[in-house]
């Protein structure tokens, strides 16, 4: 089982989460976060004190899918949320020791 | 100590209505002669000025009267309850302008102060204010509006504002014995317009002060500094028996509540992380532009009560609409002069800066809306709105943190607009019979611009200088005796769980809120 963790753009998430949906994922979890890489942020003024917007809105995505369909999903949501400009964000992959369903108590690729 | 202190206030406070409670109902107000019969009385020195319409009517007149009164009434009560929910638009602004994890601690302010005001002023502020007295302060009726009074009858001079009752005032509130309305009538308008004054303050001290101390000043405030300067200029003291006019308040109301304000956030000092090592302002924006945007219009709703109300009387319907229409150009141009000047030299159109402008030129019209024409009406509002720009970025500059802009509208434009009466005043020493200022509750002065205009800063000087004095002393006697800042930790974790044990927002989390 492999972890894949995605920071997308906001208005990127319908199509990331329909792309990944076409290639038979069904499950994901998304939070609302605040970041930056080497986008920089800028200034703006509020009541006549500057100040610099560094973290800028983003999603994020988690979803853990068995080995076998790691690829296709990296690739289908890397495709979907690829703007071409800069901040697109990142996705990543790390493996999961076990996931567990709740209400069946199901384990492994079971649960998944 | 400190909760001692607070409840011995309150105490006290309600403990002083509970005699006038038991009490049976004060003596009723003379009673009003039949005026058949007065006008029938035959060893009166000199014949009231409506004795002949009176006769002629009959037994007609008492139903005109009191038509006439019961009109004038209505339009008094209804503006003052337009001027009641100001409440609304202030809560509204100010807790949209403040950060999420204050905005139960602002709104309570709001409502305490509103219910503090009404107490102080029923309990000895009304007294103070309007009772005849000496030039300085009120020294008859002064508790719970008790005094002899026989409102509506009017006072020597005011007759035509009822033709139809040859009753004459007798009482001790004369100063405001030209107005053709109850008593009540006058004191809930009246209370409005303190309840005005100190929520004022409110705004500038938000988000570190204590509400306990809050409640304290307010209690002052409305009972004793706010009744001083409003006898001085509205209640036959020294200020308005010498030329200085202030229609609806300027003065009276917003600088008032401005130097307090002021006072206020000269003592508590600024919010924690509002300034940096090197001085620099850092922004603390608000939490919801909307409530902030929508508390403005219903001030400027309101503002159409204050303003045309303060004529206290229905019947002049060309003053009124002239009132209303100066009101709301200056609300306009306010808010363009800050949309501009913010434009300008901040780049973008801030809406914060352009709410303030709009009070900013209400503010300003406040005192001169019923002296001047209506294109001076335009540019008195413009030029509030400029000043309100350079202002808040002043008090930024002297480290003076005034979160929601208070100080900027109602001191320095309550300045503005009282000496911006003298500027443009329209009187009959340069303009005759086509004057302006030649109503009742506008009465004129017959001084040029200029005149007027040091005698309005006579009174600028006079009233700020108490006001501000007092107001020191009160926010410093209170920090020794009970401190009226929230602790570090308090502040940090934000007022509505220190000082109420609540949350207004209980489910949302907020990312990286300071």
């Amino acid at each position: 089982m492999k972890k894949i963790e995605a920071i997308i753009k906001p208005f990127k998430l319908e199509e990331v989460k329909d792309a990944l949906s076409d290639i038979g994922v069904e499950g994901m979890t998304v939070t609302e976060v605040k970041g930056f890489g080497r986008q920089k942020g800028h200034t703006e003024i509020y009541r006549g004190s500057e100040y610099t917007v560094d973290f800028l809105p983003k999603i994020k995505l988690e979803l853990v899918l068995p080995d076998a369909r790691v690829d296709a999903a990296v690739a289908a949501m890397v495709k979907a949320a690829k703007t071409g400009k800069i901040g697109d964000g990142k996705v990543f992959v790390s493996p999961v020791d076990d996931a567990i369903r709740i209400r069946t108590d199901e384990k492994g690729d079971a649960a998944i | 100590m400190k909760k001692l202190i607070l409840s011995l206030t309150l105490f006290s406070l309600l403990a002083g209505t509970v005699p006038a409670v038991l009490a049976a109902d004060p003596p009723a107000a003379a009673p009003a002669a039949a005026p058949a019969a007065a006008a029938a009385a035959p060893a009166a020195p000199a014949k009231h000025p409506n004795a002949e319409l009176v006769e002629k009517l009959g037994p007609a007149a008492a139903p005109q009267s009191d038509l006439r009164v019961g009109l004038d009434t209505l339009w008094v009560l209804v503006a003052g309850m337009l001027v009641f929910f100001m409440n609304t638009g202030f809560g509204m602004v100010e807790s949209g302008l403040c950060r999420a994890k204050n905005c139960v601690n602002i709104l309570a302010k709001n409502f305490v102060v509103f219910a503090i005001a009404t107490m102080s002023f029923w309990v000895i502020g009304w007294g103070l204010m309007f009772g005849d007295g000496s030039g300085f302060m009120g020294k008859e009726g002064l508790w719970f509006v008790s005094g002899a009074d026989n409102s509506p009858a009017l006072g020597k001079g005011y007759e035509a504002m009822n033709p139809f009752s040859t009753t004459e005032y007798s009482g001790v509130y004369a100063a405001i014995n030209w107005s053709p309305v109850p008593l009540w009538a006058k004191f809930f308008f009246q209370l409005v317009f303190a309840g005005t004054a100190a929520t004022i303050v409110s705004g500038a001290v938000a988000e570190r002060i204590k509400f306990s101390s809050f409640i304290v000043f307010s209690v002052v405030l409305v009972a004793i500094m706010y009744p001083i300067t409003g006898h001085w200029i509205w209640g036959g003291g020294f200020l308005g028996a010498n030329n200085f006019r202030d229609f609806a308040g300027s003065t009276v109301v917003h600088s008032v509540g401005g130097w307090a304000a002021l006072a206020g956030a000269i003592v508590l000092g600024p919010r924690l992380g509002k300034f940096g090592s090197d001085g620099k302002a850092r922004p603390l924006p608000g939490h919801n532009m909307t409530s902030a945007a929508l508390g403005v219009f219903i001030l400027w709703l309101g503002w159409f009560g204050f303003n045309p109300g303060s004529t206290m009387a229905a019947m002049n319907g060309s003053a009124i609409s002239h009132i209303l229409v100066n009101t709301n150009i200056a609300a306009v141009t306010g808010s363009l002069g800050a949309l501009i000047t913010a434009w300008v030299l901040l780049k973008k159109p801030d809406l914060s800066m352009v709410l303030n402008g709009c009070l900013a030129g209400l503010v300003a019209i406040t005192a001169p809306c019923a002296f001047v024409s209506i294109g001076s009406g335009a540019i008195i509002g413009f030029i509030a709105g400029v000043i309100v720009v350079l202002s808040v970025l002043f008090f930024d500059k002297v480290r003076v943190d005034d979160p929601v802009g208070a100080i900027s509208v109602h001191l320095v434009n309550g300045v503005w607009g009282t000496l911006a009466l003298g500027l443009f005043y329209h009187g009959k020493k340069q303009f005759g019979d086509s004057a302006i200022a030649n109503t009742v509750a506008a009465l004129d002065t017959g001084l040029t611009r200029m005149e007027q205009v040091m005698v309005q800063l006579k009174g600028i000087v006079a009233v700020g200088a108490f006001t501000l004095v007092a107001s020191l002393a009160v926010w410093f006697i209170l920090k020794a005796v009970m401190g009226i800042r929230v602790s570090p930790e308090e502040e940090t974790e934000g007022l509505d769980i220190g000082e109420h044990g609540n949350e207004a927002y209980p489910n949302f989390q907020s990312v990286g809120g300071k």
